[in-house]
């Protein structure tokens, strides 16, 4: 398994990660280097199995009434936020 | 005062012999004196909790406590706690104050419980050694040159060193085994589904699950009893009703059938890690027990499984930390874009890039299929292979890590050694199990961990069976040398 830079910037694009030389050193060493491992998962006889979707067996995706239960806890949250104004999020322009 | 279980601090606040006053002060004088060599701790809050300590006290005094009013705890900074700093471990919410408490704080706030404070970890608990951690490495009480484990280390440590009585954990992996294992704790991954992940921050959603590290298998059922159950708001929760898991832990072992995991006696065990763990297995043959050995033919590819299906679900996980909404925010940015990348490339430390750039690549498209679907399917063939095992057998037996604790640095720089650690630990975060962690001896000084793994809910069982060990032995109550004063 052998990844370019290309590939390894590709993946960055994708995971909207800003990469310094060093991470993109250390990544182009270390990805390729785990899918190698993984792929043992190749000589694994799969063809008859279904993909498991729950760790336990039977249990589904519960669903709740449509209903309001939260109160309205903007403020609170929007302390955590960098910049805030007017009870928005702020974020650079998007449309000129 | 410190060497004192859960379960004794307990019994001595509620018969008045102290107040929890007495002992919260206790600890915190102890964590004041001792973590700072240990680095366990990311944020004690002492203020907050000698006011709940001074209210456990009033309830008590009023007639009104519960088995755990007044005992302090620590939480994994992985639990989001009201109005207190929540990190992760990371950068990127080193200026997160949580405006809400996960089920688990609260249940065991309600409980009585008092918050000693947050525990250090590895960064997203990515990471077995506690070395990926934004705020430093946390250091073994049982030797400060090596590793507690990860990545609930400092959870691990905090409890080892007896500054904290017991701590909360997470165990995606063997987040909470390994640790309890390389600091001769009692630690306990439940069944998936048993502890609510609501407030817990997310790192691989379908194995996460909450537990705890304590000094044996009566503290930590203790804590399970009140932390356990239903909550609606995790969509993973299960509708099960809690059994008072310490009801059963004398239950004698007479008739119980113990399966040795062959799988787990190959290469790359440690022969003094083996030796103690087969000297434990006879402790459970002369409590009644009968071993016989039990074969799970795919548990070899738990590793590799495991490393596409949580990196996977990291890389959709951690995509909500975008410096907007919360987290931190780059300086300046140009355009949204910019906003983004920045953030995050600055935000997250080089093992969680690591892991989110291996889940999106095995996400991408033209490799779903290679590698998500297949190890989804390699996922199925190991839980098939425990449920054809627990047909035979009540519990699978087995160490918990293949060696003692290794030395800080030894395997920062290649992550697949470091991958390799979690061997016999992620077969039960792959098939949902319960399993726990408990001291079955030293090597060299260091501690040796004995693995028990159960069927889906059998968390009683797996106690029973831990508590009736340390019946007949000692290794749980050994302290590191210069944390017994």
């Amino acid at each position: 398994m052998s990844l370019t830079r290309h590939d390894v910037e590709n993946i960055a694009r994708l995971a909207r990660l800003a990469l310094t030389p060093a991470d993109m050193a250390s990544l182009s060493d270390s990805l390729p280097r785990i899918l190698t491992f993984v792929e043992q998962l190749g000589a694994a006889q799969t063809a008859a199995v279904e993909p498991m979707a729950h760790p336990l067996e039977g249990q589904s995706q519960r669903l709740r009434s449509d209903t309001v239960t939260e109160t309205d806890a903007h403020e609170r949250y929007q302390q955590n936020a960098a910049r805030v104004e007017a009870g928005l999020y702020l974020v650079p322009k998007v449309i000129e | 005062m410190h060497t004192l279980t859960l379960a004794e601090l307990s019994n001595g606040i509620k018969s008045r012999r102290f107040s929890s006053v007495d002992v919260t002060r206790h600890f915190l004088d102890r964590i004041e004196r001792l973590n700072p060599a240990l680095n366990a701790f990311i944020t004690v809050t002492a203020d907050q909790a000698l006011a709940q300590a001074a209210a456990a006290d009033q309830a008590i005094a009023a007639g009104k406590g519960g088995p755990l009013t007044g005992v302090p705890i620590a939480h994994k900074d992985i639990f989001c706690t009201d109005g207190v700093l929540t990190t992760c471990a990371s950068k990127m919410l080193s200026n997160f104050v949580s405006p809400y408490d996960a089920t688990v704080v609260r249940k065991l706030k309600e409980a009585g419980v008092v918050m000693l404070g947050k525990t250090n970890m590895d960064e997203f608990a990515m990471g077995s050694s506690n070395e990926t951690s934004w705020y430093g490495p946390v250091k073994n009480p049982w030797d400060l040159t090596r590793v507690p484990g990860g990545s609930s280390g400092g959870s691990a440590a905090a409890v080892a060193a007896r500054i904290a009585p017991a701590a909360t954990g997470t165990d995606t992996g063997g987040s909470i085994r390994q640790p309890a294992a390389l600091t001769a704790l009692t630690g306990v991954k439940p069944t998936y589904g048993r502890v609510s992940r609501y407030g817990m921050i997310a790192y691989a959603s379908s194995l996460d699950q909450g537990g705890v590290l304590t000094l044996n298998a009566e503290d930590a059922a203790l804590l399970l009893t009140a932390m356990s159950g239903f909550d609606e708001r995790d969509s993973t929760s299960v509708d099960l009703p809690v059994p008072d898991y310490t009801a059963t832990l004398n239950q004698p072992l007479k008739g119980l059938k113990v399966g040795i995991l062959k799988e787990f006696f190959g290469q790359g065990l440690e022969a003094s890690t083996e030796s103690l763990v087969r000297e434990a297995l006879k402790v459970y043959e002369q409590l009644g027990a009968t071993l016989v050995e039990v074969s799970l033919p795919n548990l070899p590819l738990s590793v590799p499984t495991y490393y596409v299906v949580a990196p996977a679900e990291c890389s959709s996980n951690l995509s909500r930390f975008d410096g907007v909404r919360f987290g931190y925010s780059c300086d300046s940015p140009k355009d949204l874009l910019d906003l983004y990348t920045r953030s995050r490339g600055e935000g997250f430390g080089a093992e969680v890039k690591r892991r989110i750039m291996t889940g999106t690549y095995v996400l991408s498209a033209g490799y779903y299929d290679a590698y998500y679907i297949k190890a989804q399917k390699v996922r199925q063939l190991i839980s098939d292979d425990f449920r054809r095992a627990f047909a035979q057998v009540d519990l699978l037996a087995g160490p918990t890590a293949p060696t003692t604790a290794f030395g800080l640095g030894a395997k920062v720089d290649d992550p697949i050694t470091m991958y390799l650690n979690d061997i016999y630990t992620i077969g039960a975060n792959l098939a949902g199990l319960p399993a726990l962690s408990l001291p079955c001896g030293f090597s060299d000084g260091l501690p040796v961990g004995l693995q028990l793994i159960g069927p889906h809910f059998a968390e009683a069982k797996l106690l029973n069976a831990a508590h009736q060990y340390q019946q007949q032995t000692e290794w749980h109550k050994r302290v590191p040398a210069g944390y017994e004063s």
